[in-house]
């Protein structure tokens, strides 16, 4: 009976239906009233970049599958063509939502707050217009390159999403007077009414508005000391006179495309398809427009040739009562002052345990004070001997709670030791500048065996990949660039050290990427070990990494695309066969997505079984709650919040032989088929109490998190009666106090009061 | 340094493999690394006769790699060794002299006998157990893609080794072709393995049971222990329970590694069986698996967990049984002959355990440079097994025991007081006595022409643990031992020793002539004997009331090769009166 009863369609979710519900929900953080309103114009700003990268990866991918008349349908019965027009409704849906909440929460609160978005270049001062019009003159103009259609000069081409200005313009008559700007849309009015007479030829024209230059212009600050920022496109609107000087500007608007023009097919998406688009391939329509999104007042004449010339439909115009491209707001949360309105910003901190009192002690107070004067030390860290403490016992992370710099101080330490042998290392994105680098390339400059892989398919970081890349190569490193046809996206790090004993390696992995920066805003977990069956796995991952044969033997790890998925099959059945047995069963699993058929199937038959399963998935989730006999016992929430929740992490209750994974893979067929990811076991009893607490405090979580309901609607939990709990304040807490008990437990003991240990002092040396 | 690596790389005909191990203080060997990719030297050396230039680019980038790798661990010393695709290449030379300029490593190619005794090694050095194993008659197989190796064992000395041209890649090549389906395949190798095997039985194993058969190479051990399926782990764990319920008392200590997961075996066991009952109609299909003290999984199946596998295995092609036990496809052709081959073998010698180690020939080569580093004490003595290997053979050939036995005592004393003479080692004094060991094995086939045929038997003749050229060396010592000793500059016929090994022939001769004189009469007269070594004089004191002229006569005309030789003249005494003052000396 099993297989057959748990792949209805209905029993899923549409993944784009469930990823526009998440940003949904991140647009809910945007209008979340108890959130500084700084922070909400950031999530703001997420949602539309979010929606921007959907449409590049996601719409393309579908439209490309319409296109090459590729009718099979995803789990939940979808056509790519129905696909598509649901996400048309929600799309267009969710736009309205953006605009609502920018025009009527935060603008107006903003103001409220002291800083104005002019929005519109007629509602400026004369002093504001003067200062514009100056910056204007001298930083706008220089950069434009006006152009325009006519018979002579075909359509040009338009950037992907670059923003642009459209514009209606008609040959001036010698009797034209010159028009004040003030009185451009009076004029307007009458160029379109001798348009109507059908006298008057019109020509278009465009001009980009240059990314080059900051897209919001600081005005001079009111009287009151609002600050006051006008965005480029309306001050380019307003002197769009001089940019066709011999013709009268009718009408002009902003307007932005996006182009189906990235020649990947999703990752996501069948293999079958790639073989179908590549027949189809001499069919396809190159650069594509699938969405075309302009101001909501946009001449009718002005979007008719738009449309005709850019070739799009109704359902991909978006009309945006407000500035079009709302990712500008990023770079509004950086302007300065408005600090009040932002939530402070957490300071990682040192990981408990790794405050070495026997290294502090060697430091002298005044060599410490030098140091940070000089602003030599790492904040901690710097001082302890990583590879002691990893043999001391195994080291746990949880970012950004706690620092990234162990990870960095592992590199940093390995380079500069004279015993260690080797370092290898996955890299996927990096920041730029990035220590890690720095250290790789500094230790192969130091003689060690240096192997690094680059993943160049890294999503949008290609170029930036193959810099430091060639960096890298120059230094020394030998340098990996993925396997054929396979991402590498497992999280890995291996020093190979030569001690008294023997060869000891040392393993970090973890559930996100070698990332400084991104390790402040992203949730991840992580471990450092020396333990040998995890160093021996080490060494074959990077063996089969490097192209060589598979290990006759994994201790611990287990890898996509071979062995993952098929660990993951068989954890999930042995608790729906201890569910059948009667014994207790309960699955905890927290990730980025889960998507993965055969995996919702297997949750589905174990919870029919009666396993109870508790999922915490920040993203699509394709999985149905309530369904009644398939999944009762499931239960789905999501956590969004100021950190991007991004570890991975599974707990299977294995009939009281509890089981701890962590892993760098979604549930999600491109995680678990066509990457290189790593799932591995946390052994240590106390690192397995605190992946145990890291899971309750997320389940306990009545702030942040939403939960999913039988109709696929997500809900906030009601807080009556309970104790508020926001996980990731929670944890922020947390890692304050503990670090700053482990502090003082450290200065404890070194103060011989205290400790009545009485160490003689030592001359100092000369 | 406390700690010395050595890397051993493996240039094998479908899998070029580096491992680098770690001699620690504590005298004991560990893997730290192990990195293979598959080449497939074979099958152009098959196809063509020599290997392909792609595939040495290959090799000499893959080589490289292994350099760096190398260099990386500053490991100590290494060793480069290829095996029967460079041996049976007809390009050889040239390919070694270009890898070697190429990548700077220098490399060995393995005789097969050189190679064998590497994989005995192989597994005495890494596996404890293998004594105890072979204490019942044990055979070792080693199935490539030309030749199968079968060796021997029995009351842990080995009797045999010999190589039947059956391989893999050879089988799949040669008899596919030719059959009809899969069945039909498979019963073409089976009459092919039936028929070479007749003679194999019939000549060593006799009435032996051979209870234990250790399969090497193949592919099979990759089949078992890649297969990280967990219906294969929960069974394996099923029959690690069982193994515990039958020796709790006596084994737990080799299995401490495991006690975490004592608690949960029942457990398993059970629900395991319950599956099994009500789901699964292949109650048995597991494989029990041994946890060596150092962390090494030697996976054993019965009888009829292999013949439950095979019958699962052979229903299957190469591409679902890839996918099936999650294996490169590309080594999954050769699976099924490998199957088919081992399971012949099975039959026909009555095996009851089949054990498949997985270990590889860079365990024996890191094993053998541990011990002649002094890193490692040897588990087994492998002289002897050279010996009792020599001494099997020269049964076949129906040579006088007592004389063999007889004339060795007298060759080893002599060698032993012409250490300072002629300079020879511990491995030269082995050939001394396998070439007594073999003395006389011509005389089976012409009782004229012994040296000739002695020497022909000898060149033929796999003796596990010796090289080419060792055996040649063997070979000619014999030869010279009854015909005139042709000098270097005189050989006509090319040899493949230099003029360094030709000089042991000559002086090994030396001995041997001597020793086989002093029992002319094959009656052991002179089994009473101290040997002294004065200046230019080797006395020979025999005690014996026998009559020893037809020895003293023997003895005089092999006197003056001896002398031109070491430049000391023996000379043959004999005491009539046993003395019982006079200092006996006893060897053996």
């Amino acid at each position: 009976m099993a297989g057959t009863v748990f792949d209805k369609p209905e029993y899923f979710t549409n993944r784009e239906k469930s990823w526009l519900s998440f940003n949904e929900r991140v647009l809910g953080e945007a209008r979340d009233k108890t959130i500084p309103s700084m922070e909400r114009l950031k999530f703001l700003s997420i949602t539309a970049s979010n929606l921007d990268e959907f449409f590049m990866i996601r719409v393309a991918s579908l439209k490309d599958m319409v296109h090459a008349k590729y009718t099979k349908k995803d789990i939940s019965g979808m056509t790519p063509q129905e696909q598509l027009d649901m996400i048309s409704v929600e799309a267009h849906e969710l736009v309205k939502q953006q605009y609502s909440t920018y025009n009527r929460s935060l603008l107006p609160l903003m103001k409220q707050h002291g800083l104005e978005v002019v929005t519109g270049h007629e509602k400026l001062t004369k002093e504001q217009a003067e200062a514009a019009d100056r910056y204007f003159e001298e930083n706008v103009y220089p950069v434009l390159t006006p152009m325009a259609m006519d018979s002579s000069r075909p359509f040009p081409l338009i950037r992907n999403k670059a923003l642009n200005i459209g514009a209606l313009i008609s040959k001036k008559e010698e009797t034209d007077e010159k028009t004040s700007k003030g009185e451009k849309a009076e004029k307007a009015g009458k160029a379109e009414k001798t348009l109507k007479a059908g006298k008057v030829h019109m020509e278009f024209a465009t001009v980009q508005v240059p990314s080059v230059l900051p897209r919001i212009v600081r005005l001079p600050d009111s009287e009151d000391g609002t600050k006051c920022v006008i965005l480029l496109e309306e001050l380019i609107e307003r002197n769009i006179d001089r940019l066709f000087s011999n013709y009268n500007v009718v009408c002009a608007h902003p307007y932005r495309i996006m182009r189906n023009a990235d020649l990947t097919i999703d990752e996501d998406d069948a293999s079958d398809l790639l073989k179908e688009i590549q027949k189809q391939l001499k069919k396809r329509q190159w650069g594509e427009v699938i969405r075309l999104e302009i101001e909501e007042n946009m001449d009718p004449k002005l979007l008719k040739i738009l449309k005709q010339e850019l070739d799009v439909k109704n359902d991909d115009i978006y009309k945006i009562s407000g500035p079009l491209d709302l990712t500008f707001l990023m770079k509004l949360y950086g302007i300065e002052g408005m600090e009040e309105y932002k939530q402070k910003p957490y300071q990682p901190q040192p990981v408990p345990g790794m405050i070495d009192p026997e290294a502090v002690s060697h430091i002298r107070p005044e060599e410490e004070r030098a140091a940070f004067s000089s602003g030599t030390t790492q904040g901690h860290g710097a001082g302890t001997d990583i590879f002691a403490q990893i043999r001391r016992g195994d080291i746990s992370l949880h970012h950004p709670y706690m620092t990234f710099d162990p990870v960095v101080q592992f590199v940093k330490q390995a380079a500069a030791d004279p015993d260690v042998l080797a370092i290898k290392q996955t890299l996927y994105r990096v920041s730029g500048n990035s220590p890690i680098v720095i250290a790789l390339a500094q230790a192969a400059e130091n003689g060690k065996q240096v192997s690094v892989l680059v993943e160049l398919k890294a999503r949008f970081d290609e170029e930036n990949n193959i810099n430091w890349a060639k960096m890298l190569e120059k230094a020394g490193c030998h340098v990996i660039y993925g396997l054929l046809g396979l991402k590498t996206h497992c999280k890995i790090t291996l020093v190979v050290r030569r001690e008294e004993d023997g060869i000891r390696r040392y393993v970090h992995l973890g559930t996100g990427n070698y990332n400084d920066s991104t390790a402040k805003q992203y949730t991840d977990c992580g471990i450092m070990t020396c333990q040998e069956p995890f160093g021996e796995d080490a060494t074959a991952v990077f063996n089969m990494l490097s192209g060589y044969s598979e290990p006759k033997h994994w201790n611990r790890l287990a890898l996509a695309p071979i062995w993952m998925r098929d660990r993951f099959m068989y954890l999930i059945a042995r608790e729906t066969q201890h569910a059948k047995d009667g014994l207790p069963a309960r699955i905890i699993a927290k990730m980025n997505s889960l998507c993965d058929k055969e995996i919702i199937e297997a949750l589905y038959e174990a919870s029919a079984a009666g396993v109870q399963i508790d999922l915490i998935i920040r993203g699509i989730c394709c999985l149905k709650t309530g369904i009644p006999g398939v999944s009762e016992t499931i239960r789905v929430r999501s956590i969004v919040g100021t950190f991007l929740e991004h570890a991975r992490i599974f707990y299977f209750l294995n009939d009281e032989n509890e089981e701890f994974y962590l892993a760098s893979a979604d549930w999600m067929p491109r995680n678990l088929d066509k990457r290189v990811e790593i799932l591995f076991p946390v052994e240590d009893p106390e690192i397995r109490e605190k992946v145990r607490h890291i899971l309750q405090i997320q389940l306990d979580d009545n702030v942040k998190a939403q939960v999913l309901q039988a109709d696929g609607t997500y809900e906030k939990i009601d807080r009556r009666g309970k104790e508020r709990l926001c996980a990731q304040e929670y944890f922020c807490e947390e890692a304050i106090r503990e670090a700053h008990e482990e502090k003082r437990a450290s200065e404890d003991a070194l103060d011989p009061v205290k400790t009545r240990r009485f160490v003689p002092a030592q001359p100092e040396e000369e | 340094m406390a700690v010395k690596l050595f890397a051993a790389v493996s240039i094998g005909s479908a899998v070029t493999e580096m491992k680098i191990f770690e001699f620690t203080q504590k005298r004991a060997m560990k893997e730290i690394e192990c990195v293979s990719t598959r080449i497939n030297l074979g099958l152009d050396v098959y196809e063509q006769g020599r290997i392909s230039r792609e595939h040495v680019d290959e090799l000499c980038a893959v080589l490289g790699d292994f350099k760096r790798t190398m260099s990386g661990y500053k490991v100590a010393a290494y060793r480069v060794f290829a095996t029967s695709a460079f041996r049976e290449s007809r390009n050889k030379t040239f390919l070694c002299d270009y890898i070697e300029k190429r990548t700077g490593l220098d490399i060995d190619v393995f005789t097969n006998s050189e190679q064998r005794f590497v994989d005995y090694q192989a597994i005495a050095s890494v596996s404890a157990e293998f004594e105890s194993i072979i204490t019942n008659a044990t055979a070792i197989v080693d199935i490539s893609g030309s030749s199968t190796q079968i060796s021997l064992f029995d009351k842990d000395k080995l009797i045999t080794t010999q190589n039947i041209r059956v391989g893999n890649i050879t089988t799949r090549e040669n008899l596919l072709p030719l059959s009809k389906n899969g069945e039909h395949f498979e019963r073409l190798i089976r009459e092919l393995m039936d028929y070479e095997l007749t003679g194999f039985t019939k000549l060593y194993q006799k009435d032996r049971k051979i209870r234990n058969l250790i399969v090497l190479g193949g592919g099979l051990s990759e089949m078992l222990s890649m297969n990280e399926t967990e219906e294969i782990r929960t069974l394996l764990q099923k029959r690690e329970a069982d193994i515990l319920k039958a020796e709790t008392s006596a084994d737990e200590s080799a299995r401490r590694g495991d006690s975490k997961k004592e608690p949960g075996v029942d457990k398993t066991e059970q629900s395991g069986k319950k599956a099994a009952s009500e789901k699964e109609p292949l109650p048995g299909r597991g494989t029990g698996s041994e946890k060596e003290s150092d962390g090494r999984i030697i996976h054993s199946l019965t009888k009829e967990q292999y013949e439950m596998i095979y019958k699962e295995l052979i229903a299957h092609t190469p591409g679902e049984i890839a996918k099936k036990y999650n294996l490169p496809s590309d080594m999954t052709d050769a699976i099924i002959p490998s199957a088919v081959i081992c399971r012949s073998l099975i039959e026909s010698f009555d095996v009851d355990v089949v054990w498949m180690p997985g270990f590889s020939l860079n365990d024996g080569v890191a094993y053998d440079y541990g011990v002649r580093m002094g890193l490692l004490t040897r588990r087994h003595s492998f002289d002897e097994d050279i010996l009792a290997a020599a001494r099997s053979i020269s049964k076949r050939y129906k040579t006088g025991q007592a004389h063999i036995r007889n004339i060795g005592e007298i060759a080893v004393e002599i060698f032993d007081h012409m250490k300072k003479v002629h300079g020879l080692g511990q491995r030269e004094r082995l050939l001394l006595q396998i070439a007594v060991i073999l003395h006389s094995c011509g005389k089976f086939i012409s009782l004229t022409d012994v040296s000739d045929c002695a020497y022909n038997i000898i060149l033929a003749t796999e003796i596990i643990g010796l090289s080419h050229e060792e055996r040649a060396i063997v070979a000619y010592t014999v030869k010279y031992n009854t015909s005139r000793f042709i000098y270097y500059d005189e050989l006509e016929t090319k040899t493949d020793l230099d003029e360094k090994e030709y000089m042991i022939v000559a002086k090994l001769t030396a001995i041997l002539r001597i020793a086989n004189s002093l029992d002319r009469t094959h009656q052991q007269k002179c089994s009473n004997l101290t040997v002294t070594l004065k200046e230019h004089e080797l006395r020979i004191s025999v005690a014996s009331q026998a009559d020893l002229s037809l020895e003293r006569g023997a003895f005089e005309e092999k006197v003056d090769f001896f002398e031109e030789v070491f430049n000391v003249r023996p000379v043959l005494k004999q005491k009539k009166t046993l003395n019982i003052a006079c200092v006996v000396f006893k060897v053996y």
